[in-house]
């Protein structure tokens, strides 16, 4: 099968993120950026499909401004065989990305596309769903395990009340849990070679899709602050807090 | 104009997060609510009486049995003319469907909403809670996700008319079995009290200290990524940014660094309480009540404390 990967590049998870004094958004400007962890177990799953002898070609794509060449190098680097990077500045709303996404498929014409469930800029938890619903193909989110199956993937997915499986047909959308898998760290060879594979680079224009966003970002706020209470010193001290606490509930 | 609700259920019981969606929906307008499922009557009959519900709508049928997400969008996007809400809890369900729902309908969604400023107004967090962004929308219907935790629950006491609706869908996806986590705890998503532990217990069976401390408080239990990464706890106690997200008056966080992503599910907690042997741990210095201490030591002595 061919698989296509969607990888971000955002804000490393790692950063707190300072919101800007104007409230126009978050502070990017010399803070550290990677690839989106999710994303990075959707480029893992990929590239053990095709270890295993399920998968012959693995397109990786990423929208975004051009460092996002960066994130599509590290899929590169762990396995993918090709990149494509569609250039686009400003904010592309997840509809767009989607959209966007939808015309690669029509392209490349993949048996199925792995994408993380979420970006940890943004937490939208969007794009897969809408990519399956553009398509209207069968969507299994928030993998834990995939499995091939036959002609389709039995997913294992991580839902409320603990795990779920199901069977899905291919042509579909996986989207990429953080217990999927463990994501390798390439090797500095695998990184040089990276540099060889193919990576075409197209501006979002030659889609036609109608980046315009459709939300209007009308502020960004820091959250309510919370600042240190008290400290005690013993076990007991605590059980009297705690009853104390609980007596407040129940006077509730 | 009304507001088209989804209703979460499980077990053949209405979820407790209905109740406090409904109670958000309502600032929107009279709320539709649609049980959606397989032999959901008693979920139907239970969902009637929320107050703020004007009529429920049933859709009964094998094909929703699991609820997949290309049933369930086929079944809203069938529904949705009339409305110009429409709204699930930030579930799995409503996480998996209304995105796909909202891009059959040309719509960007508004997903895991915790303030509705009017309508076409919300508050969402972005960056694993470090930040707020509120946004408005001039599209014509707007499709919400909203996080349970963050309103409080609308009462009981209404007898609101049932309806059955069409529920002819079709999935080519196949459910094969459900593995469930049996707990005899409260639901950790909308639980008053909640005891938390991290990796450091060091192992599943350490682990049930928690529990043993849950069950004293008539609490439910969380973790962090990193102690169900170990197997330590099961995935659907995980608390935070991939998590859950709670808001319970009390929580109790045991052998818990504080990462930002396991801060971002416990944003909306009232009252915090931590246990942890480093003082310096990100989430002793925003605790409201702190213990340095040994949770091999302090636990056991606390779970002896308050049975007494
Ligand atoms: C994309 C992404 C998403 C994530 N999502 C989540 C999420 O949803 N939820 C989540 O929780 N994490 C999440 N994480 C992981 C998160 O970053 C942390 O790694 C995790 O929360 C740490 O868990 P912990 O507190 O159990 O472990 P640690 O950070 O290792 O902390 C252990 C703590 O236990 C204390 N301790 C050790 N021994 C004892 C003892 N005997 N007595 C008392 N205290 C002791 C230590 O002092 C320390 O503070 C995510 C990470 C990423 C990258």
């Amino acid at each position: 099968m061919k698989i296509l990967v969607a990888v971000k590049r955002v804000v490393d998870h790692a950063v707190r993120v300072r919101v800007r004094p104007d409230g126009s958004g978050v502070e990017t400007e010399n803070v550290r950026m990677s690839m989106n962890p999710f994303d990075k177990h959707a480029v893992e799953a990929a590239v053990q499909l095709a270890e295993a002898g399920h998968a012959t070609e693995i397109v990786v794509v990423s929208i975004g401004q051009k460092q996002s060449n960066d994130v599509i190098l590290t899929a590169l680097a762990m396995g993918a065989h090709r990149g494509l990077l569609i250039e686009a500045d400003g904010r592309v709303e997840t509809l767009a990305v989607a959209k966007l996404l939808e015309a690669v498929v029509a392209e490349e014409k993949p048996d199925l596309v792995l994408l993380g469930k979420q970006a940890v800029d943004d937490d939208s938890n969007q794009v897969g769903q809408m990519l399956a619903g553009l398509l209207d193909w069968p969507q299994a989110t928030f993998a834990s395990e995939i499995k091939v199956l036959g002609q389709g993937l039995e997913v294992t997915r991580e839902v409320d009340y603990g795990r779920a499986t199901v069977a899905v047909p291919l042509p579909a959308i996986v989207t990429a849990d953080l217990r999927l898998n463990t994501p390798r760290n390439a090797a500095l060879p695998m990184v040089m070679k990276a540099r060889s594979k193919p990576l075409a680079v197209r501006p979002a224009a030659d889609f036609g899709v109608d980046l315009t966003p459709r939300l209007k970002l009308e502020k960004v706020s820091p959250p309510p602050e919370r600042t240190a209470g008290r400290r005690l010193a013993t076990t007991a001290e605590l059980v009297a807090a705690i009853n104390s606490e609980l007596a407040e509930l129940e006077a509730l | 104009m009304t507001v088209l609700v989804l209703a979460e259920h499980d077990l053949g019981r209405l979820s407790a997060a209905t109740a406090r969606i409904v109670a958000a929906a309502e600032k929107l307008g009279p709320v539709d609510l649609l049980v959606a499922g397989e032999g959901v009557s008693a979920i139907a009959a239970e969902a009637a009486q929320l107050a703020g519900v004007e009529k429920v709508l049933v859709a009964d049928s094998p094909a929703l049995a699991s609820l997949a997400p290309e049933a369930v969008a086929t079944l809203l996007a069938r529904l949705a003319e009339p409305y110009e809400h429409i709204i699930a809890a930030a579930a799995s369900t409503g996480r998996d469907s209304i995105p796909r729902l909202a891009a059959k309908l040309d719509l960007m969604p508004i997903t895991d909403v915790v303030a509705i400023h009017g309508p076409t107004r919300f508050d969402r967090p972005i960056y694993a809670g470090n930040a707020i962004e509120t946004v408005s929308s001039g599209q014509a219907k707007h499709l919400l996700t909203i996080r349970a935790s963050a309103f409080r629950p609308t009462v009981l006491g209404n007898s609101a008319p049932i309806h059955p609706v069409n529920a002819d869908v079709a999935t080519v996806a196949k459910f094969i079995a459900a593995h469930r986590t049996e707990s005899d705890l409260p639901e950790l998503s909308t639980a008053q009290i909640v005891v938390a532990g991290g990796v450091s217990f060091g192992s599943a069976e350490n682990f049930a200290l928690v529990a043993d401390l849950a069950h004293v408080l008539g609490a439910a239990v969380g973790a962090t990524r990193a102690a169900v990464d170990a197997g330590y706890a099961p995935n659907d106690w995980q608390v935070g940014q991939t998590g859950k997200i709670i808001a319970p008056d009390l929580y109790i966080a045991i052998g818990i660094s504080g990462a930002l992503q396991h801060l971002a599910g416990i944003q909306g907690a009232k009252k915090i309480v931590a246990i942890n042997k480093d003082p310096e741990a990100p989430l002793m210095k925003l605790a409201d009540i702190a213990l340095v201490g040994d949770l091999f030591e302090v636990v056991p002595q606390l779970i002896a404390g308050l049975k007494r």
